[in-house]
């Protein structure tokens, strides 16, 4: 015979695993001095081209490399390894977000101490990455100009856990009649005083004023943990 | 779509705690969920069904607490809820905020459990 149930209290984060590796990663990047950029946005506003052109800016005068997330192909490595910077691709099969864990697989091997700026691009998609910290320093969330302006009122958690907008495809604002001043409104109503940056990576317009945003996130991250392991000392 | 690899995690936990009591089977699990955890209640729901299919949770429950997002108004100096995850400002003064006390939560509190 069966008793009653019993309710007994738990306390239990369900992603405690994540977060667990999530914490071991930023410290081996705070440990080899890499700043660890990743990058979510919907299917086709950009990433890989994005990408492919910051790594071949910052290779001229930085250590670069990536790790790419794709759920069934290679295409996205290929056309990243044209920067000349390491990349690695992770194919997630029919996982639709990276996890802490599959970062940490793919970076085995790599001396993370030998680079400057480590770029982790996740799957394609809006949904699934807000939940997992890849221990990222900071994340950028991409919006293209072709997908409307109201994308952070669709997707406010993605933009609530990413640290800066990416406005990207300027080159098209006009023909597609893209309302600058709605997207930005937009962005601020679901994440209050998020910085934005707007550039194309065709034309290569903003593209300077966000390498120069990027190493001045660097520095301010050498800073702080310069200064926290001196109040150590 | 990530509710399913969610819902295993939580079978598995739950699995875990209960074997861990002593208890061979649970009835309910009972989770908080916040709107900005990135996880669809409806989602998950269903997907737990399936997750606890030919498992030793088969036939429990999963009962979803829903936390509303609360962030601290700097201009009020207070804990405000917000009324919509697409306006993060406080509903009395209006300031934005993004200073999240809750919302994230996804995390299992309670079990039932039986011998």
């Amino acid at each position: 015979m069966s008793a009653e149930p019993r309710l007994v209290e738990v306390r239990k984060n369900v992603l405690r695993q994540n977060d667990v590796v999530a914490r071991a990663l930023r410290e081996q990047y705070r440990q080899a001095g890499v700043f660890v950029v990743s990058l979510v946005s919907s299917p086709g506003a950009g990433k890989t081209a994005f990408l492919e052109k910051t790594l071949t800016l910052l290779h001229a005068n930085s250590r670069v490399a990536a790790l790419v997330g794709d759920l069934a192909t290679e295409n996205d490595a290929a056309r990243l390894a044209r920067s000349m910077a390491p990349v690695r691709q992770i194919i997630t099969g029919t996982v639709c977000h990276l996890e802490a864990a599959m970062v940490q697989n793919a970076l085995q091997g790599w001396d993370l101490s030998q680079l400057d700026f480590l770029f982790v691009e996740n799957v394609g998609n809006l949904v699934c990455p807000s939940s997992y910290d890849l221990g990222e320093n900071l994340r950028l969330v991409l919006l293209s100009v072709t997908e409307g302006e109201d994308k952070p009122l669709k997707y406010p958690t993605i933009f609530n856990s990413a640290d800066v907008a990416i406005i990207t495809k300027m080159d098209l604002a006009a023909a597609v009649e893209f309302d600058e001043q709605a997207a930005y409104r937009n962005v601020h109503a679901v994440r209050p005083g998020m910085s934005i940056l707007k550039l194309s990576s065709k034309t290569g317009e903003g593209v300077q004023a966000f390498l120069d945003f990027l190493g001045e996130q660097r520095s301010r991250c050498r800073r702080t943990t310069e200064a926290a392991a001196w109040t150590a000392t | 779509m990530h509710e399913l690899s969610i819902a295993m995690s939580i079978v598995e936990m739950a699995e875990e705690e209960a074997a861990a009591r002593g208890s061979a089977r649970v009835h309910a699990v009972h989770l908080r969920l916040g709107p900005l955890s990135g996880v669809v209640k409806e989602a998950l729901l269903s997907s737990f069904e399936m997750a606890c299919a030919a498992s030793p949770l088969e036939g429990s429950q999963l009962v979803i607490e829903e936390v509303p997002i609360m962030v601290f108004c700097s201009t009020c100096q207070a804990a405000r809820r917000v009324a919509s995850l697409q306006w993060m400002c406080c509903p009395e003064c209006g300031a934005p905020s993004q200073d999240v006390l809750q919302g994230k939560e996804l995390e299992i509190t309670a079990l039932e459990l039986s011998e």
